[in-house]
């Protein structure tokens, strides 16, 4: 919404500059997006007359014109516009002016013949083609006679107007009229203004009601009323109101259409004229349209109507949208004679689905959707009617013909000073506070320290005692509203177990050399249905906006995944990635799918480059494996880990994962992602984890108590055997365990050997055991026999050989 | 010769025979020749007993003097060589200390993760709790009963990701500002909880729009929370994310779910507060939404309005790490680019 800062000047006292004043609306009332004038960044633009024209030799459409720029010696110009004229003036921008679009203009040969400038139309000094009026559509612009040789044109055309454009928030719908903004400024600046814009005498003898009908469902359009005007002269607007127009971003059209407008943008009130003769019996309803009905709207599209569009219709057919656009078939033209002007308040939530319905987003319907001043309808109706008086020699009708006629009061709200101060955190007086609310146009009745404030109806945004509070804080001034912290209870700020567990897990993989990726939750179908341990339906947006965000994660790695081919795509190899989050997992019967947090990693490559003394080791399994392993071991877990090996997740190494389980429950998975997958993902061997952290978090902890480190020497023993292949070191490990003893302290895995020397399907492992008494020196027999007891079963159970 | 030159003659060949010996092993030799029992100190004083007896103690002690004399003239030479030796080789181990020392994985937190971290910690220290809520809302929560009717012409300015008609991807965290109030026992003391997490919005991807992004929701209830505690607790953020330098000015804007509504400018962190073009000359930039609780919000969470109120803001974490950190694409964020990540410490 432009506001225009002369328009402004017209009924305030402004001693800002225009910025200044953005600056104070943007303080107190609503954003400022910008504030420039149409002639920013336009130089040597002038007024010229030109003296004759002859057509260039070499080329028929060019004409070579001679123009009188108020110097000794005539300019000579080359132009191609077909409107040329002797003794207009025109617009001409001089050898060194910049015209619209930054461009700059020097002089030049044209098919060899010299030309000293351009003659300009309206689009070619920046005016959008929106705002051009058809008649100056195609060929250079003529300004008015009495204009002055050589001076700047842009006083002549409204350009050094600096224009406020405001971004109007859905509860300022009252900011988007002159009316409005004048009346918010003057409470701001505490002026008072009169901005009663007050209808002529209607000059017809006929009353409207004679040649009109209105008809208006009340839920469609509470209020709704006609005014003819008849014997109207429709021709192009006098300049000043084209001015004024094209600067609020409006095309001028003619001066019945113009004056619709400008009420519209003065008063906030959105109108419509028709031409009388073309409404069918001389009957206008608004009424919802008939499905399969048509209607050619002013921008000359075509539309097929449903029941959820709401039309104004003659006894035959629609003749325009309601709140958002006339119909061609009704439109004034130049032929038109008499009118029948509309002035209604339509219902904003109908309005809405329609503009979207339509995508026809207009000035009108940007108004009736957030509301309009109900109080001001007719007036507004028979200001216009007085306008088309003066402007199009008319003959407005007596009276207005009423379709629905909603009563509106002005709302009164009770509130006090008290409230006022408990809420914002000031100490104003009553006085301080009526005083606003005089300012503001709001009438108060104070009966003991209570204010009955009235708000006219120009304010019909402001409805309980939040808005009232809101309308002082903003004229009082947020800046002068004090710094304070809260005062209340202490309260604890501690985070829960849950968010402490998954900071430190996040904190332990960044220690381990993971960077912490963060992807999108939404992704593909076939992403989403990777990397899963149980069965789960994948839960589907309705309307994505592209299928590479269609449906939720269920899994954390295919993110990853599309991360590390992201970034060995340019060229970085070796990528270790952690990332924490949520999958969403569904039953075919839930609607909303469960939101369950999981931690993964991803590590291609190494975790660290070759250096001059270090060779990079690419990351493996076991890598892999130890970093869960040791995250795993950092939280303390009450029940046992364990790995179990796994064919079964089909994105994954058949040979080359582990189910982790904790206790008997699995809670995620470690391994190298399958050679086909990762091949699809056009990324390097890759070698991944994904556990269920709300598992982890649920999960019995033990308590950490210290043990007595023993005073007495401790006793190791090394023994290496010969397996079978399938035997595995989780089998021979927990033979270990469990067969040696209260005195078995650990056990470590040192060497695996299956090369010379081991005979076939067979391997070597060897471990060494620790034993340790805290109570008293611990004696050979005793360990002696624990390890007889370990060998003795591994033999039983195993069928190893002790070597 | 007597006795005592005898005694001197080896004291001083010895002396000399120490001084020339080149390693340990030769001194050790030269020690068990000189001391020893068949050393020249022993085989002479053999002749002691030839001498009158009132002079043998004086030369029995001379002849201890010497021997001690040659004693520690050995241990000297001996740890002399012995740090000529360790010198050496410790010469022989000289590093270029300037080579780089071994590498030591260590991966990079998220930029946005580090300012929510940060976000979280001043709050916890205000004596908030931190709250998750679910990242698939009902249209219930994060609509209805934050003042947002069906049709409500703000709704506009959220596009959603619809799963069902009811079920959405929530488009902001305020829904958790109902979640909270539905479910606080006031009687146990004010309500602040700040609640951050992912949102979604249906946008088209590009350099200041992205689908996904993150918020941090913040609520204050209790019987009485001013505006201007709002502007202290905003203040009080601002201080500790960006530094004491920065100011935080408050703008009329509009929100359904709170009434005044504001939108929070912290000092533009290019320019300083003087004016450039991240700012658009104006000194400011806007960094928040804030708020006093709408009472229609409070009384559909089953909070009376006239007793309870507060204030409450939503913050962009991605926004602030824009600025913070001089980022110009949001979609640097999500790509995870390691060349962008491993900038952030």
């Amino acid at each position: 919404m432009l506001l225009s800062y002369d328009w402004l000047k017209d009924y305030l006292d402004i001693n800002l500059s225009p910025e200044d004043l953005g600056e104070k609306i943007e303080r107190t009332s609503v954003e400022v997006d910008s504030v420039s004038k149409r002639s920013d960044g336009l130089k040597k633009i002038v007024v010229g007359k030109i003296i004759s024209f002859e057509k260039h030799p070499d080329a028929g459409h060019l004409n070579i014109c001679q123009i009188d720029v108020g110097e000794d010696e005539p300019l000579q110009i080359v132009c191609g516009a077909p409107n040329v004229e002797v003794g207009k003036k025109v617009i001409v921008a001089l050898s060194g002016a910049r015209v619209g679009g930054n461009i700059k203009i020097k002089k030049a040969k044209m098919r060899g013949v010299q030309s000293n400038g351009m003659l300009c139309g309206l689009d070619e000094i920046g005016f959008s083609k929106d705002v051009v009026p058809d008649e100056w559509k195609d060929g250079i612009y003529f300004l008015p006679d009495d204009a002055k040789l050589g001076n700047s044109v842009f006083d002549y055309l409204g350009m050094n107007d600096p224009l406020i454009d405001l971004d109007v928030t859905p509860n300022r719908g009252d900011m988007l009229s002159l009316r409005g903004a004048v009346y918010d400024l003057a409470a701001v600046f505490d002026q008072k203004v009169n901005f009663d814009e007050k209808a002529g005498k209607e000059l017809g003898q006929t009353e409207s009601k004679t040649d009109i009908k209105a008809h208006a469902d009340e839920d469609l359009a509470p209020i709704y009323k006609l005014k003819v005007v008849k014997d109207v002269e429709v021709k192009p607007s006098p300049l000043w109101l084209q001015i004024k127009l094209w600067n609020l971003g409006i095309k001028p059209i003619n001066n019945v259409v113009d004056i619709t407008n400008l009420v519209m943008m003065k008063l906030g009130q959105p109108l419509h004229a028709y031409d009388l003769s073309k409404i069918a019996d001389g009957d206008l309803r608004v009424r919802r349209a008939k499905p399969g009905e048509k209607i050619t709207t002013l921008d000359e599209e075509e539309r097929e109507l449903s029941a959820l569009d709401v039309v104004i219709a003659d006894s035959e057919k629609p003749v325009g949208l309601a709140g958002l656009m006339g119909g061609n078939d009704a439109k004034v033209t130049k032929d038109t004679t008499d009118i029948v002007i509309e002035a209604g308040v339509f219902a904003p939530v109908a309005t809405r689905k329609m503009a979207q319905k339509e995508l026809l987003h207009t000035d009108a319907s940007q108004r009736f959707e957030r509301g309009i001043d109900k109080g001001n309808v007719e007036n507004a109706l028979n200001y216009a009617a007085g306008l088309i008086q003066d402007l199009a020699n008319g003959r407005a009708s007596q009276g207005v013909v009423i379709g629905s006629d909603e009563v509106v009061k002005p709302v009164t709200i009770s509130i006090s000073a008290e409230r006022i101060n408990h809420v914002l955190g000031t100490s104003l007086s009553e006085k301080e506070i009526t005083d606003i609310f005089h300012r503001l146009g709001f009438t108060v009745e104070n009966k003991d320290h209570e204010m009955l404030v009235t708000v006219p109806t120009r304010c019909w945004d402001i409805k309980i005692d939040a808005d009232l509070i809101e309308e002082v804080a903003r004229i009082y001034g947020y800046d002068n509203i004090p710094v304070t912290l809260p005062v209340t209870v202490t309260t604890e700020g501690s985070f829960t177990p849950k968010q402490q567990l998954i900071k430190n897990s996040r904190k332990i993989l960044l220690g381990e050399g993971l960077t912490h990726a963060i992807s999108y939750s939404l992704t593909t179908e076939a992403k989403a249905k990777m990397f899963l341990l149980n069965d789960s339906n994948e839960t589907n947006l309705q309307w994505p906006m592209t299928n590479d965000h269609a449906v939720l994660r269920m899994n954390l790695l295919s993110g990853l995944l599309d991360d590390i081919a992201y970034n060995q795509a340019r060229g970085v190899e070796d990528v270790p990635f952690f990332e924490q989050g949520r999958v969403f997992f569904r039953e075919a019967d839930q609607v909303r799918p469960t939101e369950v947090e999981h931690i993964a990693g991803a590590i291609s490559g190494s975790l660290a480059q070759s250096t001059w003394n270090q060779k990079a080791t690419p990351m493996d399994f076991f890598g892999m494996k130890g970093i869960v392993t040791k995250y795993l071991e950092t939280l303390s877990l009450a029940d046992e880990i364990s790995y179990e090996a796994t064919d079964s997740i089909s994105e994954m190494h058949p040979g080359q994962t582990a189910l982790i389980k904790l206790g008997d429950e699995v809670i995620g998975f470690v391994g190298q992602v399958h050679p086909s997958t990762a091949k699809a993902f056009k990324i390097k061997p890759t070698f991944v984890f994904e556990l269920d952290l709300d598992k982890l978090v649920t999960a019995k902890k033990s308590e950490q108590q210290y043990q007595q480190v023993s005073p007495f020497p401790k006793i190791s023993r090394d023994m290496a055997m010969l397996v079978n292949d399938d035997i595995t070191n989780a089998q021979v490990y927990a033979i270990i365990k469990r067969r040696g003893g209260a005195f078995l302290k650990k056990v470590t895995l040192f060497d695996v050997y299956d090369g010379e020397h081991v005979p076939a399907g067979k391997k070597s492992l060897a471990y060494s055991l620790t034993f340790e008494n805290p109570k008293e020196t611990l004696k050979d027999e005793v360990v002696n026999k624990a390890v007889a007891k370990i060998t003795k079963h591994l033999q039983d159970e195993l069928d190893v050989e002790i070597r | 010769m007597s006795l005592k030159e005898d005694l001197e003659t080896i004291k001083q060949n010895g002396l000399k025979e120490i001084d020339a010996s080149t390693d340990v092993k030769s001194l050790n030799e030269i020690r068990v020749q000189l001391l020893g029992k068949k050393g020249p100190i022993t085989q002479a004083l053999r002749g002691i007993s030839k001498l009158p007896v009132e002079e043998r103690p004086v030369v029995g002690s001379f002849a201890n003097i010497i021997r001690d004399e040659l004693a520690t003239a050995i241990t000297t030479k001996q740890t002399e060589l012995e740090n000529a030796k360790l010198n050496a080789k410790l010469a022989e181990e000289k590093l270029d200390v300037t080579l780089p020392g071994n590498q030591v994985a260590l991966g990079h937190p998220h930029v946005i993760q580090q300012i929510i971290d940060e976000i979280e910690d001043i709050f916890i220290g205000m004596g908030y709790q931190v709250l998750n809520g679910p990242e698939v809302e009902e249209d219930h929560y994060n609509f209805e009963m934050m003042n947002l009717p069906k049709d409500h012409p703000a709704r506009d300015m959220q596009d959603t990701f619809y799963i069902t008609k009811e079920i959405l991807m929530r488009t902001h965290t305020s829904p958790m500002q109902a979640r909270s109030l539905e479910k606080h026992d006031f009687s146990k003391g004010p309500l602040k909880m700040i609640s951050p997490g992912v949102v979604f919005r249906r946008d088209t991807d590009d350099p200041t729009h992205s689908h996904q992004f993150h918020q941090v929701e913040g609520i204050m209830i209790d019987k009485h929370i001013t505006m201007a505690d709002l502007k202290g607790t905003l203040e009080t953020m601002t201080h500790k994310l960006f530094g004491d330098k920065f100011k935080v000015r408050l703008r009329p804007s509009y929100f359904p779910f709170t009434e005044p509504s504001v939108e929070a400018d912290i000092t533009c962190m290019n320019c300083g507060g003087k004016g450039c073009d991240v700012c658009k000359g104006s000194g400011w930039i806007e960094v928040l939404g804030a708020g006093m609780v709408h009472p229609n919000v409070l009384k559909m969470a089953g909070v009376d309005p006239k007793e309870y109120g507060g204030f409450a803001f939503g913050v962009g974490p991605d926004r602030f790490a824009m600025l913070k950190y001089g980022v110009n694409d949001i979609r640097d964020f999500y790509l995870d680019d390691l060349r962008f990540l491993s900038q952030f410490d």
